[in-house]
């Protein structure tokens, strides 16, 4: 394993300490931490995925670390809830009706585009993802903002293929829901 | 084979917009199977509503993709 090879994962495992720490400046050097980390022990893996799964496991540890100095309890929300119940199952049951069919239609959205430039919108959007349970939009996260596989977030989140399938569905499905109702009706006319 | 055709009918033809939805959102996570992907075209050539879902699904991804930059 070179330094090039270890910057290729870099981005990754940047977006994904900020996920956790919430300070570029900490989350950078958590990240610097853990390739310092990688090169030393310059292990050698099969396909990069393994590679990275160990990258993120370092990284884990140095986020841990973090929280353990700064004296503060750190909680991953994987360890939150299990599997079985899952606070957002009714939402499908909003979203459609007993025969599959949308209840509340999409609506076409104007100038989506044009929303990534306004800062409300990213209050509105970050708004939005809080209100997903716990379990989707942090399922969501990892892959849509970390950019993670599938495998890799089942791994993560210790949860199985078919519940990391349905978090990401529902995830889509509520997020969307609440851009289309806080931003794109309100918005539309102006 | 009758039975093969009642079998395509239902993969492809029956699906429902939640059906297409959840494959719709899966595309985005792993490449679909031939079937699903005609279900997925054949159900879109009929349905607004999940061709806009679509679209929106892909801009979900976008806005996402920025979050930290």
């Amino acid at each position: 394993m070179d330094k090039k090879q270890l910057n290729d994962h870099r981005d990754i495992l940047l977006r994904y300490a900020l996920l956790q720490l919430h300070d570029e400046a900490i989350a950078e050097d958590a990240v610097q931490e853990t390739l310092l980390a990688a090169l030393q022990t310059g292990d050698s893996f099969r396909s990069e995925s393994a590679h990275r799964t160990w990258l993120i496991g370092i990284l884990k540890h140095k986020i841990a670390d973090h929280y353990r100095a700064a004296e503060r309890h750190y909680s991953p929300e994987e360890s939150a809830s299990e599997d079985g119940e899952d606070p957002n199952a009714a939402l499908e049951q909003l979203i459609f009706d007993g025969k599959g069919r949308w209840i509340g239609s999409p609506s076409a959205w104007h100038t989506p585009d044009h929303a990534l430039e306004q800062d409300e919108f990213w209050r509105v959007f970050e708004w939005c993802q809080k209100n997903l349970s716990g379990q989707h939009a942090r399922a969501f996260m990892l892959r849509e903002m970390v950019g993670l596989e599938t495998e890799e977030i089942c791994q993560d989140m210790a949860i199985s293929h078919s519940a990391c399938r349905v978090y990401l569905h529902r995830a889509r499905l509520g997020l969307r829901e609440c851009l289309e109702q806080r931003w794109f009706t309100t918005k539309r006319s102006s | 084979m009758p039975g093969t055709t009642l079998v395509y009918y239902q993969e492809i033809i029956m699906k429902t917009c939640k059906d297409i939805s959840c494959l719709l959102s899966d595309s985005m996570d792993r490449p679909l199977t031939w079937r699903e992907r005609w279900a997925v075209r054949v159900h879109l050539l009929m349905c607004s509503h999940c061709s806009r879902f679509q679209q929106q699904v892909h801009f979900l991804r976008k806005a996402a993709s920025r979050y930290f930059r």
